[in-house]
């Protein structure tokens, strides 16, 4: 067995803490832009601050800067413990991180300036994107190459869901971007009408599948087990949810685009095919659950599992949502409003975004060389717990409120024909939901301060002086009084 | 599609879904043991069953999208049982609302513009069709703004009959300053600006607009007119009302008058029946009484 000295855990601190960095600074771009919907003079008349610029940077800096670099982290610690190996080739692992902050530092600068090839997801240029592929590639030939010289004849299910992760999204990227440029920052794309909308929204919407999911799935079959330490519940279940997850997502894709000029066959497979996924999905919910089952009474002392449960449920949750709103009289009504905003934030803030703290504060103790769990403040991480869990309520329930709002404003006829409401009664009506979703995510945005913070203290040593996060119990041995 | 992208996306379909049965019923038993025997870093498997109510979820939407595939198109070309399109569903969806409504609007159309103007329901109507329809550009006020007409007013820059208002939503408008860079220099233009100042009874440089006004004769008063009243049937804007679509100031009739404006009215004769352009209409011209 390897011992912890042999782990080449050095790269895996620098994503960790890449991580919560990237975190905090997509989250308050996140901020700003939510802000501006409330008060469009927040974006200061300055182009480069405007809506339009920052929400490509909100959105990339959040899934590839925050959530990349939690992956990149989680991969590579994952699938050397479980392989009981170090990395192979440390130095492309390096070069990973590295050009993995230059693919970050470049959106950040390009984005705000303009440059986009405006494919949701996919703005960056494509020098960018032909970087993006360079290090995805490298990033691969680590993971497998890792695998390859492991130690235990198995391969663990964290592992199947990272591979795919690698795969899925290598494939998904390079055919997306497949453009022809025209300078050395504007490129077209080599896809045409619905056909571009089509690739565009199978990247899109597996985007999700691979990089938000699976991925993320992959955090959660390692972490789970490991912080409550419980089995995992079902290894049929792995297997089955796995590959029907893998292998339904792909289809989903055309959802997206509901009556729109896609032909009629497309929109309906896609969405019988988003049916067929809700299962597949619940898999891995209900794996996570049970195998946190069991250990409940963790709930009192450790946050980090309140964390994972409620991770775990929101992933539930948001895999019920999305089948749902791809039925197509249901997408009639939310298309196009703040539900799909919503939906997407139960799964970011609620699922991929809790997940990955737990990660982070399962490592960050380990990696600072102190043992698992152990923060600077276990009260901070309390803390954070409650305000990411309440700030995620306030934002998506104020946006299924304005979705619904808006769908049912919108479809709304007089005894004339006419419609009811012109579309700025419309956006009117949904300021009280822009306020609550501003404080939603201002709230969401203070607890991941709270965590760099602890984090920052956590790697420069020492404890928070406090009390227990538990009382002492009551009962105590009887004393002999004199 | 070709017959070879329509097997492609059956035989896909398909195969994907009777994997996912075999999925379900190859992992169907347990070992019996209690774990797998594996174990990774301290992490262990148990050999649970599939949850049977899971199974019976996976199962029913592989049902449902099999007997929907059947109904619906999906599978190619293959149509489905019941023959539904989204367009047929459309014209349907389409024919019903105008069919329901058709009546009511069919009675406002045999007044004329007068009687819907002095009826309250009709001008409700006529102010909804507005809203939807013409707001965007026009505002809800109907005030207008640079380059979109103002409709309160009482300037008609393509008539004020209620035939040309109707025929300006049915059909369009597509408004035409040409450019006069190419022919006259900036003292020229500005001179012209001064006397097109003076005839709308502006402030301006009497000298400067003087000497405009051979520059208007040349060029302007073809479409403008002698007194630069301007001619309806041209769509040419009267010059001496101080009303402006493309802005009053000494900055905008510079602009105007050398690089010209394309202005353009959609036409809305395949979105809004006859009925209902009437209505609108007559709502429009009360506007500006």
């Amino acid at each position: 067995m390897a011992e912890e000295s042999e782990y080449d855990l050095g790269v895996v601190r620098y994503f960790a803490v890449a991580t919560v960095i990237w975190g905090i600074v997509g989250m308050a771009v996140g901020l700003l832009i939510a802000g501006q919907l409330a008060w469009p003079a927040l974006n200061f008349d300055i182009p480069y601050l405007s809506y339009g610029r920052l929400r490509p940077l909100h959105t990339n800096a959040v899934i590839f800067a925050f959530g990349g670099c939690a992956l990149m982290m989680s991969a590579f610690y994952v699938v050397q413990k479980t392989c009981r190996t170090s990395l192979m080739a440390p130095g492309l692992a390096w070069f990973v991180f590295w050009g993995w902050q230059l693919v970050i530092l470049s959106a950040a600068i390009t984005l705000p300036l303009g440059f986009t090839t405006s494919k949701e997801y996919a703005e960056l240029e494509w020098p960018i994107d032909i970087l993006i592929a360079l290090v995805w590639v490298s990033f691969g030939i680590v993971f497998f190459g890792t695998l390859a010289k492991r130690k235990i004849e198995h391969i663990y299910v964290a592992n199947w869901f990272f591979g795919a992760l690698i795969i899925g999204v290598a494939i998904l990227h390079i055919f997306n971007s497949l453009a022809i440029p025209v300078s050395a920052l504007k490129s077209y794309s080599i896809y045409a009408g619905s056909v571009d909308a089509m690739v565009q929204w199978w990247y899109g919407h597996n985007a999700v599948g691979f990089y938000l999911t699976a991925g993320f799935l992959g955090i959660m079959y390692y972490f789970v087990p490991k912080q409550a330490e419980r089995p995992v519940y079902s290894y049929r279940l792995s297997i089955v949810h796995f590959w029907a997850l893998i292998a339904v997502y792909v289809w989903a894709g055309p959802h997206h685009l509901h009556y729109t000029s896609l032909p009629d066959w497309a929109q309906n497979l896609g969405m019988v095919m988003s049916l067929v996924l809700l299962a597949p999905s619940w898999g891995g919910m209900i794996n996570g659950i049970m195998t946190l089952s069991g250990a409940w009474d963790k709930l009192r002392t450790d946050p980090i599992m309140k964390f994972l449960i409620v991770s775990v449920s929101f992933y539930g949750m948001s895999t019920f949502e999305g089948p749902m709103l791809s039925i197509k009289t249901i997408n009639a009504l939310s298309h196009n409003t703040d539900w799909t905003v919503g939906h997407v934030h139960s799964g970011a803030l609620g699922w991929v975004a809790m997940v990955s703290m737990d990660a982070l504060y399962h490592l960050i103790p380990k990696l600072s060389g102190r043992a698992a769990g152990d923060m600077y403040s276990i009260k901070l991480v309390n803390l954070h717990f409650w305000l990411a869990t309440l700030g995620t309520v306030i934002y998506i329930a104020s946006m299924w409120v304005n979705g619904i709002l808006q769908g049912l404003m919108w479809r709304a006829t007089t005894i004339d024909g006419t419609l009811t409401y012109s579309f700025v009664e419309s956006v009117e009506a949904s300021y009280p939901g822009y306020y609550a979703r501003f404080i939603g995510g201002a709230i969401f945005f203070v607890g991941m301060c709270i965590m760099g913070w602890n984090v920052y203290k956590t790697i420069r040593g020492g404890h928070r002086e406090e009390e227990a996060a538990v009382a002492t119990p009551l009962l105590q041995p009887a004393t002999q009084t004199s | 599609m070709s017959s070879g992208w329509h097997w492609y996306v059956i035989l896909g379909t398909l195969l994907t879904l009777a994997g996912f049965v075999w999925l379900l019923f190859a992992n169907r038993k347990t070992s019996g043991n209690e774990t797998t025997g594996h174990k990774w870093d301290g992490i262990e498997e148990l050999d649970n069953p599939l949850p049977m109510w899971w199974v019976g979820m996976f199962g029913a939407s592989i049902v449902f999208t099999v007997l929907y595939l059947v109904v619906y198109p999906g599978l190619g070309n293959f149509a489905g049982v019941i023959g539904w399109t989204s367009v047929e569903q459309h014209d349907r969806e389409a024919a019903a609302h105008e069919s329901r409504f058709a009546p009511l609007y069919a009675k406002l159309a045999s007044m004329d513009a007068d009687e819907l103007a002095a009826d309250k329901q009709a001008m409700q109507v006529g102010r909804r069709l507005y809203l939807n329809h013409c707001s965007t550009c026009h505002g809800t006020s109907a005030s207008g703004t640079t380059g979109f007409p103002d409709l309160s007013d009482n300037h008609w820059i393509w008539g004020s009959d209620f035939s040309a208002i109707k025929q300006s939503i049915a059909l369009g408008r597509t408004g035409v300053m040409p450019p006069w860079e190419a022919m006259l220099d900036d003292q020229a233009v500005l001179e012209t600006v001064h006397m097109v100042l003076e005839i709308a009874g502006q402030e301006h440089d009497a000298s400067l607009a003087e000497n405009g006004v051979v520059h208007y004769n040349t060029y302007c008063l073809a479409c403008h007119g002698p007194e630069g009243k301007g001619i309806a049937a041209l769509g040419a804007p009267d010059l001496t009302t101080n009303v402006w679509v493309y802005g009053g100031s000494i900055e905008d009739l510079t602009h105007t008058i050398k690089a010209g404006r394309q202005g353009q009215m959609p036409a809305h004769a395949d979105i809004l029946s006859d009925d209902k352009t009437h209505v609108l209409a007559a709502y429009v011209k009360s506007l500006s009484q």
